[in-house]
C-alpha cells in the first residue's frame, strides 16, 4: 500500500460557504433524535449519497 | 487539531488520520501514523515503544510528507470560523403534530405514549392551515420548504393530513415555492390507500419498526392488536414495494435491551428495506430501557460488527444504506449549516396540534419553550435568539471532537434534559456518535480503496 493515501483532502474548502439555506432541514430527515448534518449533501451538489451509485440520477 | 483512528476489517488493520479543520482523511501505514501521532497527538505506551524502533530516515521520511500537507493546508490546520450566529430572519421548516395521540404504547416514547404528558389532541384544518400561511410568511427569500406530519401516530388524523397537504401545496406554488413533506408513521393504519397516497405526496415516509419480532414487541405495545407486528411488517413492506426508488426510511430504536441491534439491521434487510436507520433511544439514566455508560463498550463494538457487515453486503451486492454510517466528504453541507446543525428554533420549529409553537418536537409541551402560536407568530423572540447562538462553536465539550463539523453540536433537546440548559452536550449520545462518525469515515475509504483498485 502507499504509506500515505489520501481519502479525501480540504473537503470544507470544496463545501459550498455561502449558506443558503435551501437545504433539508436536518432534523426532517429520518431519527429525530440524533440527527447529524454530515451526512447530508448541499442541495447544489445533490448526489444522493443514500442511493447505490448505478441509481444516482 | 489532527484525530487518529484505527478500524479492522477482514484482518486488516487500518490506520487513519483525520484534520479535524479542513475535512481530510488520510489512510497511512502503521509507521506513517506513528510518526504523525508522535507530531500531532499523543502516543500510548505501547506505541512509543513501536515508535523508538522506528528507523530514524522513515521518521525524517515522513516528517518532510507531513510538513507539506501541512502547507497544503490539509493537516494540522488551524480553525477558519470562530464565531457564527444563525440567520434569524427566516422559518424553513414545520414540523405538524397531526394529533397528540398514537395506537401504539411505547415504553421508551419521549412523548409519553404520543400524547406529550397532556390529554389526548387533534390537530384541525384550520391550525394546519394557519401553520402553512404562518410557514409561508416566514420563509423570506427560501425557496425549498419543509412540512413534517408527525405525531403521536399522524395517520390517527389522516383526512386533515390530507386536507392540510392540498392546501400546501396550492399556497407554496402561489408564493413559488418549492415545499417538501415528510410523514413518520408506526404503520399500523398504514393500508393499500393510505400507502398509495403517502407514496403520491410525501417527499420521504419514515416507518417505525424495531427490527425482529422480539425486538419490536418486547417495547412497543399494541392497544388492542395482538398481531400488530406483522401488520405493521407487511404494511411497511408494501409501501417500499411501491415506494420504488423514492425516498424512505424504516427507523428503529435500540434499548439496552437489544445491544446487539446489529441483528435487528440484519433482519430488517433480509425482509427487503435498503433504507435503514437503528438509533439508540435516549431516556433519563434511571429508566429501565436507558443507554448508560457502562453500555458504551458494547454497543461501540456492535457497531464495529455492523460496519464490517455492512461493508461486506454492500461488496457482495446487497446493497443498502444505514442512516448513520452515511457520510458525503466531497459535496456535504457548507460550513454555516455545520455549525448550526438541526435549525431547531431557528429555521425549524415544531407546531401543537392547538397550533403553539416551539423550538422543535421535543420540546412541545414544555411551556418555557413555548414561542408563540400559528395564528399571532413568534412573541418571544428572544428563545429564538437563544437557539440562534447556540452554535457548536460555542460548546465546550465539542472544541476538540472529531466529528464536530458533523454533527453540528448535537440535540438541544437531549442537551437541556441532560444537563439543564442547550448549550451543552449529551455525553452518552456524543461517545456513540464520535465512534459512528469514525466508522463512516472508514466505510468510505475502504470502499473508495475497493473501487480505486
Amino acid at each position: 500500500m502507499k504509506q500515505i493515501n489520501i481519502i479525501a483532502k480540504n473537503t470544507f474548502d470544496k463545501n459550498h460557504k455561502i449558506g443558503c439555506n435551501e437545504c433539508q432541514a436536518s432534523c426532517q430527515s429520518a431519527c429525530k433524535t440524533s440527527c447529524t448534518v454530515g451526512n447530508q449533501s448541499c442541495v447544489f451538489q445533490d448526489v444522493a449519497v443514500n442511493k447505490k451509485e448505478s441509481d444516482r440520477a | 487539531m489532527v484525530h487518529f483512528f484505527t478500524f479492522n476489517h477482514n484482518n486488516i488493520e487500518y490506520y487513519f488520520i483525520w484534520d479535524i479543520e479542513s475535512g481530510s482523511l488520510f489512510n497511512v501505514s502503521n509507521v506513517a501514523f506513528l510518526c504523525a501521532k508522535n507530531l500531532y497527538g499523543t502516543l500510548s505506551d505501547r506505541e512509543s515503544d513501536l515508535f523508538n524502533k522506528t528507523p530514524k530516515d522513515d521518521i525524517k521520511f515522513f516528517s518532510n510528507e507531513f510538513k507539506l500537507l501541512e502547507q497544503d493546508g490539509c493537516l494540522n490546520s488551524k480553525q477558519s470560523v470562530k464565531s457564527f450566529k444563525k440567520n434569524l430572519n427566516y422559518v424553513k421548516a414545520l414540523c405538524l403534530h397531526i394529533c397528540h395521540d398514537c395506537n401504539l404504547n411505547c415504553d421508551y416514547c419521549f412523548a409519553g405514549g404520543g400524547k406529550y404528558n397532556s390529554p389526548k389532541d387533534y390537530m384541525t384544518f384550520d391550525v394546519g392551515k394557519h401553520a402553512i400561511d404562518f410557514l409561508i410568511e416566514n420563509s423570506g427569500n427560501i425557496k425549498n420548504i419543509e412540512v413534517d406530519f408527525f405525531g403521536g401516530e399522524p395517520l390517527m388524523n389522516f383526512d386533515v393530513v390530507k386536507k392540510i397537504t392540498d392546501y400546501a401545496k396550492i399556497t407554496a406554488k402561489n408564493s413559488n415555492k418549492n415545499i417538501y413533506f415528510t410523514l413518520t408513521t408506526n404503520c399500523l393504519l398504514l393500508n393499500e390507500d393510505k400507502a398509495n397516497y403517502l407514496n403520491e405526496e410525501m417527499d420521504n415516509v419514515v416507518l417505525s419498526i424495531d427490527g425482529r419480532k422480539e425486538t419490536h414487541n418486547a417495547v412497543r405495545h399494541s392497544l388492542n392488536n395482538k398481531n400488530a407486528f406483522d401488520i405493521i411488517l407487511n404494511n411497511a413492506k408494501y409501501f417500499v414495494k411501491i415506494r420504488g426508488n423514492r425516498k424512505y426510511y424504516v427507523r428503529s430504536t435500540f434499548t439496552n435491551k437489544n445491544l446487539d441491534f446489529s441483528n435487528d439491521v440484519e433482519f430488517l434487510r433480509k425482509e427487503g428495506f435498503s433504507q435503514i436507520s437503528v438509533e439508540p433511544v435516549v431516556l433519563p439514566k434511571n429508566h429501565k430501557l436507558a443507554i448508560q455508560e457502562k453500555h458504551i463498550e458494547k454497543i461501540n463494538n456492535e457497531y464495529d460488527n455492523l460496519a464490517n457487515s455492512y461493508i461486506q453486503k454492500r461488496e457482495e451486492g446487497n446493497w443498502y444504506n444505514f442512516f448513520h454510517f452515511m457520510i458525503d466528504l466531497e459535496k456535504g453541507p457548507c460550513i454555516s449549516k455545520r455549525l448550526t446543525g438541526c435549525g431547531a428554533g431557528v429555521e425549524y420549529l415544531a407546531v401543537s396540534p392547538s397550533g403553539d409553537l416551539y423550538p422543535c418536537h421535543q420540546f412541545v409541551g414544555k411551556e418555557k419553550f413555548k414561542i408563540g402560536n400559528v395564528f399571532d407568530g413568534i412573541n418571544k423572540s428572544e428563545i429564538r435568539e437563544s437557539f440562534a447562538n447556540n452554535t457548536v462553536l460555542i460548546k465546550e465539550n465539542c472544541k476538540n471532537c472529531p466529528a464536530k463539523y458533523f454533527c453540528g453540536g448535537g440535540c438541544a433537546s437531549n442537551s437541556y434534559n441532560f444537563t439543564g440548559s442547550i448549550s451543552n452536550t449529551y455525553d452518552i449520545g456524543c461517545k456513540m456518535l464520535v465512534k459512528r462518525f469514525e466508522n463512516s469515515l472508514a466505510i468510505s475509504a475502504i470502499e473508495k480503496i475497493a473501487s480505486n483498485s
